[in-house]
């Protein structure tokens, strides 16, 4: 009987995950605006890309994710390179705890810790603000990715290396470096596709003029089903799977 | 000849936790010596030779090289190198990549000159742009070899490096390698388990055993004359009859009887190609092995045996 | 050796100093504080944010922020364990359809609430399919309730059920099962009694790293829930947004929290250790 019925539910399974999504990249070609089907259209995403508002929040988005990456991905990885050579409790756990706070509280706390220091700095909750969270939430996930990578790294390499004369430092640029590329790129990724998704915390530390992507999706969400919701989301979609995917293949390298 | 030890260990200790490794451990290493520090696992010798290395601390005592002090420098300051057990190559560089390293981080002159010249010391002339995946384990030892050596160092420390051989190309591996040593010239300081290949390739053997070393001297030397039941044990096969050591080969047993020997039973015999091994029980109730030509006359269990041996043969410990 | 390595920590010790430590010492310290006239927070100490919890409105609404969690875990289980199991037993093809779940997971969790949306308004999708085939008269109410917020949680966490239990199942000896067999038990007793206890560590795991999120969740339930459906994440966000009780809704955070890591304690007594 399994043996039957086992495949059949797992086809729905799978239909279940990613019909929803396909449905709205459908529905994004839809010429009206209605759950009707009446015709292919590009029109929506035409009108994306005279949303001024929209474009802005995207390029919004994009500067954080960059920034933000760019940062916790260097700074994951030498911690994690770190905490290879020797754990740290401290460290590991508050890593751990930031995986696991649910968002909300992570928001809600960010924003009382920069309200709070507002009153001695001469700031606002703006772009900067947004950047520092995103870093903030992103370390944990490139010093998984990193750390895992560095358990299957032979520290023999290094001795070799300082053996014939490099230092520390030198061993580890030289050596273990290239060894952790591709799962330094790999984290990085992962980095920017949790950036750019990211509402929940970024609606709270935002402040009035940086809106971003996830922002302004939540608003149209909020209004009212607009078909070009179903364009922004199609396009996203289909560009952070795509970058997904790099970061797998990178990962079982 | 303290002024020929171009390495000097005095009263190096070395614990871990609890456990101490090595123990107020002095060592004499002369210059172009072929100098093999022998044991089985757990005896302190690979904790010996990280100290001389450098990834090590001892706890106490001084380690010289060429007279000065190098036990409190890093590895990168030390002129020693080493021939890790499983080869450590850079797995993203070429074998020339690999080779030069050393000497690119300390900015020498030559470079090329020199690579070409250590690669065809160990014969890899023409692999230079392989990548190490690509290459036999016996090419790869070689590699590691080569970079090591590029660097001239005063001493080469080689970690167990036979072991992850075959065991035919050990033979063939170890030949080269004492060859090899010869030619240069510099001074191997080589860690082994295996008695057989520290009696075949050195010049010197240190023998050690629970962190410390019991005997330092010629193959001939700890093998003939061992200084403790432990050194005789270790190196070759050793008879221990009423408290007395004697050698397998050392034995002569035969159906015809020996007044001045021991009379006894045959258990069995091994064959190995070039001898025989055929095991007694004597009257006194010991077990011995005593080796045999391959000629010799065939001796069945259960055969009644005379087995003798010659004072001089002997070894007493206390 | 030491001076390198603490060199190298520093930069995520200071940011997580900065953005994880700092704020929860803030946020502890609000959450014993009072209200202020403009909504800032005032001297004195109290413990009153905390007595709160015991109204019955804010206790309703932790029992159904558990309850809703609770539900969307046991099916997320009911439903992730026949796909473990499945991609586990698929030889060659396993990495493929293990991307296949992942995939959607780390893509939009915003986008993929709204995909529901879209489905289940009383303009979207399935009504007016519905609709059309004459199969209704009216839209049924599909959004904008308790089920609705549950199935975008079973949604949007689904993958992370099946990670840990195809884990546990991967690893599994298949002779075990065969020995199970053997013995004469039926495919459905094997399973019953030799591959679910086997399972038990994957669904432990999985059943945290589903249950914790679900209990914190915010978009979900405010994209998909009703005005009657305010969850603990809701009910922070509202403090610390237009009600403008940032000691309250510290508080809240907290009681969230201190859920969250007793659960995760309790679970990670034989957790691999990813840090």
């Amino acid at each position: 009987m399994n043996k039957r019925l086992l495949p059949l539910y797992v086809v729905a399974a799978y239909a279940f995950l990613h019909v929803p999504l396909l449905i709205l990249a459908v529905f994004s070609f839809n010429a009206s605006k209605f759950t009707v089907w009446e015709g292919f259209s590009l029109h929506w995403y035409a009108a994306l890309a005279q949303d001024r508002d929209l474009i802005d929040a995207a390029a919004n988005s994009l500067i954080i994710a960059v920034v933000a990456t760019a940062l916790a991905t260097v700074c994951g990885t030498l911690a994690a390179y770190a905490l290879w050579k020797r754990a740290s409790g401290w460290i590991s756990g508050s890593l751990y705890l930031s995986l696991v706070t649910p968002e909300i509280v992570t928001g809600v706390s960010l924003l009382a810790f920069f309200q709070w220091t507002f009153r001695f700095l001469n700031l606002r909750l703006g772009m900067h603000t947004v950047i520092l969270a995103h870093v903030g939430f992103s370390l944990a996930y490139v010093v998984v990715v990193v750390l895992a990578r560095l358990r299957t790294f032979d520290p023999a390499l290094e001795e070799a290396a300082m053996d014939l004369g490099a230092t520390e430092f030198t061993a580890f640029r030289a050596v273990t470096v290239p060894y952790l590329a591709p799962a330094v790129a790999a984290a990085a990724m992962l980095a920017f596709t949790v950036s750019i998704d990211d509402y929940v915390i970024t609606s709270l530390v935002a402040g009035v003029d940086s809106q971003t992507l996830p922002m302004v999706i939540y608003a149209l969400a909020r209004r009212g089903v607009s078909p070009m919701l179903n364009a922004v989301s199609t396009i996203i979609v289909a560009g952070l799977g795509a970058l997904v995917l790099l970061s797998e293949r990178l990962r079982a390298k | 000849m303290a002024d020929d030890a171009i390495l000097q260990l005095r009263g190096v200790s070395k614990r871990f936790g609890a456990h101490a490794a090595v123990t107020g451990l002095d060592l004499d290493v002369h210059r172009g010596a072929f100098f093999s520090v022998l044991g089985p696992s757990g005896c302190g010798k690979t904790t010996t030779l990280r100290m001389i290395a450098g990834f090590e601390t001892p706890d106490q005592g001084e380690i010289l090289l060429n007279g000065s002090r190098i036990d409190a420098l890093p590895p990168y300051r030390r002129n020693v190198n080493t021939v890790f057990q499983n080869y450590a190559l850079f797995p993203h560089l070429t074998v020339r990549g690999n080779v030069e390293f050393g000497l690119r981080r300390m900015g020498r002159a030559g470079i090329e000159e020199k690579v070409r010249t250590v690669l065809e010391q160990v014969r890899l002339g023409d692999k230079a742009s392989r990548m190490p995946a690509q290459l036999s384990g016996g090419e790869r030892q070689r590699v590691a070899l080569a970079r090591a050596l590029a660097l001239e160092p005063d001493v080469l420390l080689l970690d167990e490096p036979l072991s992850a051989l075959d065991p035919q190309l050990r033979k063939q591996v170890r030949a080269e390698l004492k060859d090899l040593q010869r030619r240069i010239g510099v001074t191997f300081l080589f860690i082994t388990h295996d008695q057989e290949e520290a009696l075949s390739m050195s010049d010197r053997i240190a023998v050690m055993n629970r962190g410390m070393v019991e005997q330092v001297g010629t193959p001939e030397e700890v093998y003939r004359r061992p200084k403790t039941r432990f050194v005789a044990s270790f190196l070759g096969a050793m008879n221990w009859i009423g408290g007395v050591g004697v050698r397998p080969e050392a034995l002569t047993i035969s159906r015809e009887a020996n007044p001045q020997g021991r009379r006894g039973v045959v258990v069995g015999s091994v064959f190995l190609g070039s001898a025989v091994h055929v095991e007694a029980r004597l009257d006194s109730g010991e077990i011995c092995t005593a080796q045999v030509a391959h000629d010799a006359a065939t001796l069945r269990a259960g055969e009644a045996v005379s087995i003798g041996w010659s004072a001089a043969d002997e070894l007493r410990f206390e | 050796m030491r001076r390198l390595r603490r060199l190298f920590l520093a930069p995520a010790a200071a940011l997580l100093a900065v953005t994880l430590a700092a704020p929860l010492v803030i946020v502890c310290l609000y959450s014993l504080m009072t209200r202020g006239a403009y909504g800032g927070v005032e001297r004195p100490f109290t413990l009153e944010n905390y007595t709160r919890f015991w109204d019955p409105l804010y206790g309703a609404i932790l029992l159904r922020s558990s309850w809703i969690a609770a539900v969307a875990t046991l099916l997320c289980l009911a439903l992730a364990f026949p796909l473990a199991l499945f991609i586990a037993r698929s030889g060659q093809k396993k990495n493929l359809y293990l991307s296949l779940v992942i995939l959607p997971f780390w893509t939009s969790f915003l986008i993929r609430t709204y995909a529901w949306m879209f489905l289940l308004r009383d303009t979207g999708l399935i009504n007016t399919l519905l609709q059309s085939m004459g199969l209704i008269h009216e839209p049924l109410p599909l959004l904008y309730n308790n089920g609705a917020v549950i199935l975008g949680l079973v949604y949007g966490f689904l993958p992370f059920m099946v990670l840990p239990l195809y884990a546990t199942l991967e690893r599994m000896d298949p002779s075990l099962a065969e020995a199970s067999s053997d013995l004469g038990a039926r495919p459905l007793q094997t399973l019953w009694r030799v591959t679910l206890p086997l399972c038990a560590p994957g669904i432990r795991a999985g059943s945290i790293l589903v249950f914790v999120p679900c209990l914190g969740t915010y978009l979900t339930s405010d994209l998909l829930g009703g005005s009657k459906t305010i969850l603990i994440g809701n009910l922070v966000q509202n403090q610390f947004t237009t009600a403008r009780d940032w000691p309250f809704g510290a508080a809240a955070s907290l009681a969230l929290m201190a859920v969250a890591m007793v659960l995760l304690l309790a679970a990670r007594r034989q957790g691999e250790e990813m840090l």
